[in-house]
């Protein structure tokens, strides 16, 4: 008899059309109030990417450029580029934390693989012994993606371990990474000099490519995507990233389940880490000249980005969906104001505002009615 | 057949916190293929008891065997992979999750290194229909009720097939038919063999499903006895460890003239609709229904938690616009919420402060400051008045036991000089001494004149305290009887008039 029963439902509500399909039959079903009602709502519940929408419409009404292939392909890279940094705050953010420490971490990572890529033959060359060879690229990766993942690890160990706030924690790692890429730049015959120079070798790998349409799509673009889509499947349909949402909205229960709830913290800063690191080596070929100021702030922008995609800071809410939306969108007015062509204050402003009126009317969804 | 006498065997267990020796000596016998009543009052040490087996603490002495094996687990993880499952008082839920991730965590079924979303509700879908459970294993959790989400929890300690369950008050917030439901699950556990530990306070569930009945008080063993041999009287002696000659005080106030009157009451947000009662001066008014009847929300729609969308709530014949809690408290309500711990006290706060809270602008001097004085002054009153024990007035309210914290919310709401007030199931885990004084003092204020409208789940208590009750089905008013001439039958039916 029960086996029947599970036959029978196994099947039914599997593919996203069919889905789709019985909302809709659902939704047809309903009273004229009630329908009026659920549009409104979702009205509401979209009222950010209408109003983002808006936005564009009067940037391109005063600016017809800003949707030239162009500047469209020009926001994308900008936006991929944020992505790296954006997708691990976030997983430290469903946890119900935040890192400070992401952008000095960049930094420092960044200047790490600077250092191993200069170009034979620079002036002042960091490492003058090093001579540079394409086994140094993945060398200059992994090394990079190794101190960012030991940073995060750091992190999340002070975290789980002694039970400190992680704006605390990253705080307090910020300032460290700070004095040690300080003390790096110093090392060699670099003299505290921005590490410039890099190999041609590395840079094309980063920043060179194809061009579509006459524009040219730059190869990290597609690292940025394939990082992301390795992210979501993390994310969705791992035992970690189901741990990490568990943790993010009750660590007693998750504790009482089985799950090491220290572990959980760890990796997800770890990853997060690893991603600074993977970020970081893009980061050094794009800005071609790394210094202390390397990365500085970039965690603000992540952090907003998260938020304005829907990244709850009450932990256990979000979406890599929601992360590569807030990033674009967060670009996109970005790039929206320069083409106004507001002041550079107003243009501060402007964006902090948005980020207000964005991140309310997102929480509006999940302000219980009383 | 088998070369141990019990299946789990806790002896000497002592367990010490900080200034408190929670468990002083404790014994835990239960036998194979039967159910065991845990009992005593809170603060017994019931539920220590409980985390010491399952590994959340580490016990100080003693010995804990299973099957004649001698264990000692370093975290649940451990104990679960050895037999021991566990429903927590407190639902441990995700709930932003769907069921089946809730169900599943810790565990979740791996192909090619991925979370197997297929075979995850397969399992759940087999699961429910072997326990009979109907909840959408792909729902958040939030969108079930709080009896669904405790149906699932239950599921989830059942799915460890485990040798050992406990179930601590795994029918809190459970109605009659849910409870049925649970026994069944439990009896066949039982013929499999599991040995099932079973703690509630509510003694009619003791004595109709569990095989023996052990008795703790103040950490220590009081007594191990056969349910055959047991009456509510005798465990009631056992866990209190003096005579309760009666469950209620005596209802000794009188009635006065009209108080509050509520007509066509309907909530914008919430599923309560035409509801209209009215309440006189010195009268305990019940509110009797299952969960989800909507009992609750009519008390946070009075008070201006909820947004009315119809109907009139008038005090003294003079309507009320009320629209925030603390325009309901201007104008006499008070409301003791269900949820003590998260919606009522504020744990790390001091008794002193819990008293104040709600009436802090009484207490401000000369200088606009707050005055200390005055507020140790009324702190002072309330712990004398509603016999709190404590310490001392800057203790901590978080380490009172669950009676003396409600007392001390009793007593932060009379400050306010309440004439309404709004009592959400105000004994809800409390021991049964301590829920005697609750009776007492809510007597007591009806003796002042005050109204009261008082929700519980509990039937007898309602029965035992309240002068007259009104049954709630499916957000509406489905009848009301006598309170001293009223059998729990009359309102069971009225409760399920319109479910």
């Amino acid at each position: 008899m029960s086996e029947e029963i599970n036959m029978k439902q196994e099947k039914e509500p599997t593919g996203f059309l069919s889905r789709k399909k019985g909302e809709w039959r659902e939704f047809r079903a309903l009273s004229k109030a009630e329908k009026k009602k659920r549009i409104i709502e979702w009205f509401l519940n979209n009222a950010l990417y209408m109003l983002i929408f808006v936005f564009v419409i009067v940037v391109f009404i005063y600016n017809q450029r800003f949707l030239s292939f162009d500047s469209v392909v020009n926001i994308a890279m900008q936006s991929a580029s944020r992505l790296l940094m954006a997708l691990g705050v976030a997983g430290i953010i469903v946890l119900t934390g935040t890192d400070l420490s992401a952008g000095r971490c960049l930094g420092l990572c960044a200047c790490v693989c600077a250092s191993l890529l200069q170009a034979n033959g620079t002036a002042n060359k960091m490492f003058s012994g090093l001579s540079f060879g394409t086994w140094l690229i993945p060398v200059a990766l992994i090394v990079s993606m190794l101190i960012g993942g030991l940073v995060g690890a750091f992190n999340g160990f002070m975290v789980s371990r002694f039970k400190l706030h992680p704006f605390i924690v990253t705080l307090g790692t910020q300032l460290i990474l700070y004095g040690l890429v300080m003390w790096y730049v110093s090392l060699g015959q670099n003299n505290s000099a921005p590490i410039a120079g890099l190999d041609d070798r590395y840079l094309d790998l980063v920043t060179g490519g194809f061009k579509i349409g006459g524009v040219k799509i730059p190869n990290y673009f597609w690292i940025v995507l394939a990082v992301a889509v390795v992210m979501w499947f993390v994310w969705n349909k791992t035992r970690l990233g189901k741990n990490m949402f568990a943790v993010g909205t009750n660590p007693e229960a998750s504790a009482v389940s089985g799950v090491s709830v220290a572990r959980t913290i760890v990796i997800v800063f770890a990853l997060a880490g690893i991603l600074y690191g993977i970020s970081a080596f893009v980061e050094s070929a794009r800005v071609s000249s790394n210094s202390t100021a390397t990365g500085v702030n970039y965690e603000l922008d992540a952090i907003a980005a998260c938020v304005i995609g829907g990244v709850s800071f009450m932990g256990g809410i979000g979406k890599i969906k929601g992360v590569v939306i807030g990033v674009v969108l967060l670009q996109l007015v970005n790039a929206g104001l320069v083409f106004l062509n507001l002041k550079p204050e107003i243009q501060t402003i402007v964006k902090g505002a948005i980020i207000l009126i964005a991140c309310a009317i997102d929480m509006r969804k999940y302000i219980a009615k009383k | 057949m088998s070369e141990y006498e019990y299946l789990l065997e806790m002896r000497d267990i002592v367990k010490s916190f900080p200034g408190v020796k929670a468990l002083d000596g404790a014994k835990l016998l239960v036998k194979p293929g039967t159910v065991h009543a845990l009992m005593g009052e809170n603060g017994a040490g019931k539920s220590t008891l409980m985390k010491c087996l399952f590994g959340i603490y580490r016990k100080d002495e003693g010995t804990i065997k299973i099957e004649g094996k001698e264990v000692s687990f370093t975290d649940p993880k451990d104990a679960m992979e050895n037999g021991v499952a566990m429903v927590h008082q407190e639902l441990n839920q995700i709930l932003k999750r769907n069921v089946m991730d809730n169900l599943w965590l810790g565990r979740y079924p791996i192909k090619y290194g991925l979370v197997s979303e297929r075979e995850m509700y397969k399992r759940t879908k087999t699961l429910f229909s072997e326990l009979e459970i109907k909840a959408d294993p792909r729902v958040p959790m939030s969108k079930l009720s709080v009896a669904q989400r405790q149906m699932v929890e239950i599921a989830k300690a059942v799915s460890y097939h485990a040798k050992i369950l406990v179930l601590d008050e795994p029918t809190s917030s459970l109605t009659s038919p849910e409870v049925a439901h649970l026994f069944k699950i439990i009896r066949r556990l039982k013929e499999n063999g599991c040995g099932i530990i079973y703690i509630s306070h509510k003694m009619e569930e003791i004595l109709e499903i569990s095989d023996e009945v052990t008795v703790m008080r103040d950490g220590k063993f009081v007594s191990t006895d056969a349910a055959s041999d047991l009456t509510i009287e005798k465990i009631i002696r056992r866990m209190v460890g003096r005579e309760l000659t009666d469950m209620y005080p005596p209802r000794d106030h009188d009635i006065g003239g009209e108080l509050l009157r509520v007509e066509h009451l309907s909530a914008r947000y919430k599923p309560i609709g035409d509801i209209s009662f009215s309440l006189r001066k010195g009268e305990i008014l019940g509110f009797a229904g299952l969960v989800g009847a909507g009992r609750t929300e009519v008390l946070e729609t009075i008070f201006g938690m909820n947004e009315k969308s119809d109907g009139t709530i008038a005090l003294h014949g003079i309507p009320l616009e009320i629209s925030s809690p603390s325009e309901a408290i201007e104008k006499g309500f008070a409301l003791i919420t269900e949820e003590r711990r998260a919606t009522g006290i504020f744990g790390g706060l001091s008794v002193l402060e819990n008293t104040c809270i709600s009436n802090l602008r009484r207490y401000r001097g000369k200088s606009g400051l707050l005055s200390g004085r005055k507020m140790a002054r009324d702190a002072k009153w309330a712990v004398d008045a509603m016999k709190i024990r404590t310490p001392s007035l800057s203790t901590p309210i978080k380490t009172l036991s669950g009676g003396n914290q409600q007392k001390v919310i009793l007593g932060r709401w009379l400050l306010t000089k309440p004439q309404v007030l709004l009592l959400d199931e105000p004994t809800r885990g409390i021991d049964v001494g301590a829920k005697y004084e609750i009776y007492q003092l809510i007597i007591g204020m009806a003796r002042e004149g005050k109204g009261i409208i008082m929700v519980s789940s509990e039937m007898p208590e309602l029965m035992g305290v309240c002068d007259r009750i009104i049954v709630m089905s499916g957000g509406r008013i489905a009848g009301e009887v006598d309170g001293k001439n009223c059998t729990q039958e009359e309102i069971m039916a009225l409760a399920a008039k319109y479910v």
